[in-house]
C-alpha cells in the first residue's frame, strides 16, 4: 500500500521539474536565448530586450503576484469564513453576488480607474490584481465550507467541541480542497493579469510585451509571453501538488 | 443519573415531546422505544443539550443541565448517532482521540487509550489505528463509532439508532458486542431505536414512547408480558412469545455437548453413549475440539470409523455462538430443519447444545409465570 502511495507523487513532479529547468535556461542564459530567438525572427536585430533583464523582470513580476495573492487570500478566506458563520451569514448573498459582479469587471479597467487616484506605478496594479483574485478565493472558501455535510458539525457538536474547534479541526480540513483550488485559480490569474501592469508601469514580464508591441518587435513580446506563462505553469503545478498533499489524509479512499 | 421532569419541546405549532418524565439509574441501560416521529430522538438530544426543552427540567449528573457549558457537559457524555459521522479526513486513531483531544490529556495517554479501545472492541490497533473511515465497512465503523464515544470514558453513553444503518446480521453481532462491552465497563446508556427485537435484546428497562409522550417504562419482561394499553399491544406484536426468547442467552439454557474426538473409537462411544442414554446424535470434534460434524448414532455400524461415519458440518453451518439468544437457536433450527444445535465459542469450539425440548420448557415457565402475575395483577 505503501508503495503505490509513495510513486504516484514522484511521477506528478516531473511536468513541473522539466518546465522549471526550461524556465531557469531562459531566464538566466541570456545566451541560449538569444540563439533561439534569432533563428525564430531572422529579420530581427534585436532580440533580447535591453532595458532589463528577465531576472529582474522575474523578481518584479513575482512581487506584484506574491503581494497581491498573498492579500488575497488572507482577505478572502477570513471573509469567506465570515459570511458562513452565524454572526455574518447575512452577509453571504453580498458576498457571493459582488464576487460575481467583480469578476466581470476587467483587470484593466479596474487599472484605468484606480490611476488618478493613486497614480503610476506598483501600487494601483496591486490594488487591482488584489481585487481580482480575492474573489475566487471567497466563492471557493464558501463553497468549500458550505459543501462540508451537517451530520459532521453535528457529530463535533455532539462530541464537545466549541464552534472555534469544530470550524479548525473539521470544517476548514474538509474544506481545504476547494480552498486551495481557489488560491490556486486566483495565483494563475494573477500571473497573467499581472503583465497588463507593465501599462502602470509596474514592470514585471509586460514590459518586453508593451515595447515589442510599441517597436514591432515580436522577439520582446515572445520573450515577456513565455515568460508569463512558464511562470504560471510552474506555479499552477506546484500548488496543484499542495492541494494532493491537503487531500492526502482523506485521499486513502482510492485504497480500498 | 440521568432526570426528565415534565419536560416538553415545541417545533412551531407541532410538540415533538409532551410533558416527558422518566430517569435512568446510574450502570443502566434506557432503550427508548417508539414508531419514528414519536419524539425519541428529540429526548434523547435534550440531554446533552443539542436541543433545549421549551418547558421542564433535563437533570444529568444530578444538576440541571442549563448549569453547564453545552461542551463540557458533552465532553462527559459520549454520543453515537446512526450514521457515526466519523470524519473522513482523520484516521480511526485520531477519530477515537478527538474528545481526549478536547480535553488536553498527555498525547502518550491518547496513544494508549486509543490501543486500548480498539482491542475493546476486537479490531488490530496495527491495522487500524491508521486507517481513514473511507476504509472500513459498515460494521467496523459502527464499532469505531463507540469506541470513539467511549474515548474519555464518560460515565454516560447516548445512542441514537447506532445499528439502524448496519445490515441485519451485522446487527446482531454489534448488539452482542455491546451487551458484552455494557457488562465490562457499566456506563449509564440511553439507546434510541425503533427496532423492538433491539430494545428487548439490550434494555435494562425500556421506555415506550407515543406522540411526544412515555406509556410505558418497565423492564422487557413485563412490557412483553403486560403491556400498558392498547398501542404497546400492537407495538409490541402478536409474536411477544416469540420476542421473549430473545431475553434469554444461550449460555443459560445450554446442556453439556455429547460429543466425540474423531479419532475416538467408534464401538466404545456408541455402545457407551448412544444406546445407554438413547442419543440420537454425536457432534464430531477435531483435536482442538472444534465442530468437524455430526454422527448418527442409530444409523452406524459398529465396523466404520468415526471419520467414516461423520456427517461433514462446519459450525457456520449448524451451530450457534454462546452469546446469542434463544431467537436465533429457534431459527436456526427452523431453518436447518434440525432439533438440536450445538453451542460454539469464539474460537468454534463446542461448549454445548441446546434441543428444541429446551426451548419448550422455558416457554412453558414463563407462559406459567406471566399467568400467575396476571391473575395477582389483576386481583
Amino acid at each position: 500500500m505503501a508503495g503505490g502511495r509513495k510513486r504516484g507523487p514522484l511521477i506528478g513532479w516531473l511536468p513541473l521539474a522539466v518546465l522549471a529547468g526550461l524556465f531557469s535556461v531562459m531566464v538566466l542564459d541570456r545566451e541560449a536565448l538569444r540563439v533561439v530567438l534569432s533563428a525564430l525572427f531572422p529579420g530581427v536585430r534585436d532580440v533580447i530586450y535591453p532595458r532589463a533583464s528577465l531576472v529582474s523582470l522575474l523578481g518584479e513580476h513575482l512581487f506584484l503576484v506574491l503581494v497581491s495573492s498573498a492579500a488575497a487570500v488572507a482577505v478572502g478566506t477570513a471573509v469567506g469564513i465570515y459570511v458562513t458563520r452565524p454572526a455574518g451569514r447575512d452577509f453571504l448573498k453580498i458576498a457571493s453576488d459582488l464576487s460575481a459582479f467583480a469578476q466581470t469587471v476587467p483587470p484593466v479597467a479596474v487599472l484605468a480607474l484606480s490611476i488618478p487616484f493613486i497614480g503610476f506605478g506598483q501600487k494601483p496594479v496591486l490594488l487591482a490584481l488584489f481585487l481580482y483574485s480575492v474573489l475566487p478565493v471567497i466563492s471557493n472558501t464558501v463553497a468549500g465550507l458550505e459543501q462540508v455535510p451537517a451530520l459532521y458539525i453535528e457529530t463535533a457538536l455532539g462530541m464537545g467541541m466549541t464552534p472555534r474547534q469544530i470550524l479548525l479541526r473539521v470544517e476548514i480540513p474538509l474544506a481545504l480542497r476547494l480552498i486551495m483550488a481557489g488560491i490556486r485559480t486566483s495565483v494563475v490569474v494573477n500571473v497573467g493579469t499581472a503583465t497588463v501592469g507593465a501599462l502602470a508601469g509596474a514592470g514585471g514580464f509586460g514590459t518586453p510585451i508593451v515595447a515589442g508591441l510599441v517597436r514591432e518587435n515580436p522577439a520582446f513580446v515572445l520573450q515577456g509571453a513565455v515568460s508569463a506563462a512558464l511562470l504560471a505553469f510552474i506555479l499552477d503545478q506546484t500548488l496543484a501538488r499542495a492541494e494532493i498533499g491537503a487531500n492526502e489524509p482523506g485521499g486513502g479512499r482510492e485504497e480500498k | 443519573m440521568i432526570e426528565l421532569k415534565n419536560v416538553s419541546r415545541r417545533y412551531g405549532d407541532v410538540e415533538a415531546v409532551r410533558g416527558l418524565s422518566f430517569s435512568v439509574r446510574e450502570g443502566e441501560v434506557c432503550v427508548v422505544v417508539g414508531p419514528s416521529g414519536c419524539g425519541k430522538s428529540t429526548a434523547l438530544k435534550m440531554m446533552n443539550r443539542m436541543l433545549e426543552p421549551t418547558s421542564g427540567e433535563v437533570r444529568v449528573f444530578g444538576k440541571d443541565v442549563r448549569e453547564y457549558r453545552p461542551e463540557i457537559l458533552r465532553r462527559r457524555i459520549g454520543y453515537v448517532i446512526q450514521s457515526v459521522g466519523l470524519f473522513p479526513h482523520m484516521s480511526v486513531a485520531e477519530n477515537i482521540a478527538v474528545v481526549p483531544k478536547l480535553l488536553a490529556w498527555e498525547k502518550k495517554r491518547i496513544d494508549e487509550r486509543v490501543e486500548e479501545l480498539l482491542h475493546l472492541i476486537g479490531l488490530d490497533p496495527e491495522v487500524y489505528g491508521g486507517k481513514y473511515p473511507s476504509q472500513l465497512s459498515g460494521g467496523e465503523a459502527q464499532r469505531i463509532g463507540v469506541a470513539r464515544a467511549l474515548a474519555a470514558d464518560p460515565p454516560i453513553l447516548l445512542m441514537d439508532e447506532p445499528f439502524g444503518a448496519v445490515d441485519p446480521l451485522n446487527r446482531e453481532v454489534l448488539q452482542a458486542e455491546f451487551a458484552a462491552i455494557h457488562r465490562r465497563l457499566g456506563k449509564t446508556v440511553v439507546f434510541v431505536t425503533h427496532d423492538l427485537d433491539e430494545a428487548i435484546r439490550l434494555a435494562g428497562r425500556i421506555a415506550v414512547m407515543e406522540k411526544g409522550s412515555l406509556v410505558q417504562y418497565d423492564t422487557p419482561e413485563n412490557v412483553l408480558a403486560h403491556p400498558a394499553n392498547r398501542f404497546v399491544t400492537s407495538f409490541v406484536g402478536s409474536d411477544r412469545a416469540l420476542k421473549r426468547l430473545s431475553r434469554f442467552p444461550v449460555s443459560a439454557v445450554m446442556r453439556r455437548p455429547v460429543a466425540v474426538g474423531v479419532s475416538d473409537d467408534i464401538a466404545a462411544t456408541v455402545g457407551a453413549l448412544g444406546k445407554e442414554r438413547k442419543i440420537r446424535f454425536l457432534w464430531v470434534l477435531d483435536e482442538e475440539g472444534r465442530l468437524r460434524g455430526w454422527i448418527n448414532v442409530w444409523r452406524v455400524s459398529e465396523r466404520v470409523s468415526i471419520e467414516e461415519a461423520t456427517t461433514e458440518a462446519t459450525a457456520g453451518q449448524i451451530a450457534v455462538r454462546q452469546d446469542a439468544s434463544l431467537k436465533e437457536v429457534l431459527s436456526r433450527m427452523l431453518a436447518e430443519g434440525i432439533k438440536v444445535v450445538p453451542v460454539v465459542d469464539r474460537d468454534d469450539r463446542v461448549v454445548g447444545e441446546i434441543s428444541l425440548a429446551d426451548i419448550e420448557r422455558i416457554t412453558e415457565e414463563v407462559d406459567s409465570q406471566w399467568q400467575v402475575e396476571e391473575r395477582e395483577g389483576r386481583s
